[in-house]
């Protein structure tokens, strides 16, 4: 729309680029500034930002068992690690790997771990929270769809996913409740 | 016609290729750029351009109310009010769609006076204007299944007063309206059509305004003097000249537009719609959006239940005949002056309906309807064929260079001359 508009004189060439620039530029910042609100507007709305915390109870859970939770419709796994599987998490040398992160970083309280659970790799349900569940050559969790194996601390040991199993923001209540989110 | 590459001359080599296979940008540089347009457009023609603009505006809302909206009797209202509470930039979605349909119709109201004004609609214009009657139709059905979507209790009754004068058709009548509630009354199944329909119809006007444009480029642009440019003195490049005059008039749409949105979001609106549908409690008042209160004083004119019916959608039905009911050749009211006082009186008649469909059905608001009512078909049936005949029209110009230019018509002899066959 902003083509030249036949401006013949030669100096009048430079004020008609000056007038086209000065339009096309309003017409972009006019154009953004109205699209914003349409984007905007596909982001989570305030009552789903309200829906963001989930209250777990952890009394219930015994040691070496495992429950999954619901926060902002995402599966939550909540372990409560038996002596041996914090150890071996804790033994795994940092340069094994793929992503290193010490299991002390990935908790707050002993025996607890909690994680997103789900796969780095493309978002499938890692299997493992059912003690019939196959949970990979490290003892934690097996993502059936591309085969990633995950540890006793939620790392990544083997296959295609890039990341640890994520750990959610969360927070003590009390000796027995946590908050996540 | 021959097959192979389209002969382009866009400069641009990528754009060049393109354009030789398919020609869309020699195509929009013909239809837009080049396009020769009557030199003496005045602001009444910056309304179709508006209208196009207001169309976009409404589908593009639309998409994304309708992401938040939900359809269902018990969550339709509910999921209106956290679109305006919750959702981000939700307010603003909905007030520039709901205000968004009031500039719609101020818009296009215009659009058809303009019409009406400068006879648009006489040959060879006669489908480009029936094209149009058949997009304000197609608006009016749209905006009304809209307001019925945030199911508050103007839409509940709204739809339950609309769909029942479908009943008053002898035998088919309340087969029809079964239809349209796809049950017994206004319901679940009503509001799930209602918001399919919605949905589908604004596409069916962007195709029946492709049509519109399609006949508007054979034909031309008419102007104010109602006469045809005879030669390139007598128009302009499209662009620059028009979509200069186009973006200016949109600055001030736009700032119409804001001061309702921001300002007077409610203005438009009733408040009743603000209260959740109640199928067993009419509002008192009940009364239709604005901007179809004159039609609906036209139906409440009338003291039988058909014929206030046939009478509502005869006042639309007889646009597309209009261009039949007016014989006069010429087209401007500015070289008419009986026609000219008759529109000018009808006008006021149409603001006076608007006026009275929006008070409650008692004297003196039912009379006043009724002479105005009467007016309004009295101007199409009766005052225009009689003036085709007996009207003597003012001189034309010679062409629309020498009037815009100087010189006006010729004296004597134009006069003089046969009238033009404009
Ligand atoms: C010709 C263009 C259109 C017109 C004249 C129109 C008119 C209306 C009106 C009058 C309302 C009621 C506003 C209120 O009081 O809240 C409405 C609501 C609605 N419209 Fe449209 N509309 C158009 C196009 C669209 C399109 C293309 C969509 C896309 C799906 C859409 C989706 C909606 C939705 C979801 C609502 C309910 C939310 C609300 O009430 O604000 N509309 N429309
Ligand atoms: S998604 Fe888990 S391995 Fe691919």
């Amino acid at each position: 729309m902003a083509a030249s508009g036949g401006a013949t004189a030669s100096e009048g060439t430079p004020r008609r680029d000056f007038l086209n620039l000065v339009t096309a530029s309003f017409a972009a910042v006019g154009v953004g500034a109205v699209a914003w609100p349409f984007i905007a507007s596909m982001q989570p709305a305030r009552d789903v930002l309200a829906l963001a915390s989930t209250d777990v109870d952890l009394a219930p859970i015994a040691a070496g068992q495992a429950i999954t939770v619901m926060w902002r419709g995402k599966p939550i796994f909540v372990r409560s690690r038996t002596p041996q599987e914090i150890e071996a998490a804790r033994a795994a040398p940092l340069s094994e790997l793929k992503d290193p992160a010490t299991d002390q970083s990935r908790i707050q309280r002993d025996p607890w771990l909690i994680v997103i659970g789900i796969c780095t790799h493309l978002g499938c349900v890692p299997l493992g929270q059912k003690p019939t569940d196959p949970r990979g050559d490290y003892g934690g969790w097996f993502c059936p769809c591309h085969g990633s194996h995950y540890d006793t601390s939620g790392r990544i040991r083997k296959g295609p996913a890039p990341l640890n199993l994520a750990v959610p923001p969360y927070a003590f209540t009390s000796d027995t409740k946590i908050r996540i989110g | 016609m021959s097959i192979g590459l389209h002969n382009s001359d866009i400069p641009n080599p990528v754009l060049r290729w393109i354009d030789q296979r398919m020609p869309v940008f020699t195509m929009m540089q013909k239809e837009y750029g080049s396009f020769p347009t009557p030199r003496n457009f005045n602001y009444f023609w910056n309304f179709g351009a508006l209208a196009m603009v207001n169309l976009v505006i409404m589908i593009a809302t639309g998409v994304f109310l309708a992401m938040h909206y939900t359809p269902h009797t018990s969550m339709a209202f509910d999921s209106v009010e956290r679109i305006m509470r919750d959702v981000n930039y939700g307010w603003l979605l909905r007030y520039v769609h709901a205000n968004g349909a009031s500039m719609f119709f101020i818009v296009v109201y215009v659009h058809i006076w303009r019409g009406m004004y400068y006879g648009s609609y006489k040959a060879p214009r006669e489908l480009l204007w029936m094209l149009g009657v058949v997009i304000f139709l197609l608006m009016m059905a749209t905006a009304f299944m809209g307001y019925v979507l945030p199911w508050g209790q103007m839409s509940f009754w709204g739809a339950t007063v609309i769909t029942n004068l479908f009943s008053a058709f002898p035998v088919v009548g309340e087969w029809i309206v079964q239809l349209l509630w796809g049950g017994f009354s206004v319901d679940n199944p009503t509001l799930n059509r209602f918001f399919a329909l919605h949905y589908l119809l604004p596409f069916v006007i962007v195709g029946v305004v492709f049509l519109h444009v399609v006949a508007l480029h054979i034909t031309g642009s008419n102007n104010p003097l109602g006469i045809e440019p005879k030669g390139p003195q007598d128009t302009l490049p499209f662009h620059p000249y028009y979509t200069a005059k186009d973006s200016f008039g949109l600055v001030i749409y736009f700032i119409v537009f804001a001061v309702l949105v921001f300002f007077a979001p409610n203005y438009l609106g009733h408040p009743d719609n603000y209260i959740p549908a109640n199928p067993l409690v009419t509002p008192a008042h009940i009364v239709p959006e604005w901007y179809f209160l004159p039609f609906y004083a036209i139906l409440r004119a009338v003291p039988d239940k058909l014929g206030g019916v046939l009478l509502m959608f005869g006042s639309i039905a007889v646009l597309f005949v209009l261009p039949w009911l007016d014989g006069s050749p010429v087209r401007s009211m500015r070289f008419r002056p009986i026609a000219r006082i008759a529109f000018l009186l009808w006008t006021v008649a149409f603001f006076v309906l608007l006026y009275c469909g929006g008070k409650p059905a008692e004297e003196p608001y039912v009379t006043i309807s009724r002479i105005a009512a009467a007016y309004y078909f009295a101007y199409f049936l009766v005052i225009l064929p009689l003036l085709a005949r007996l009207e003597k029209p003012l001189p034309l110009p010679e062409s629309i260079a020498r009037a815009v230019l100087g010189g006006g018509p010729l004296p004597g002899g134009a006069a003089a001359k046969p009238m033009e066959k404009a």
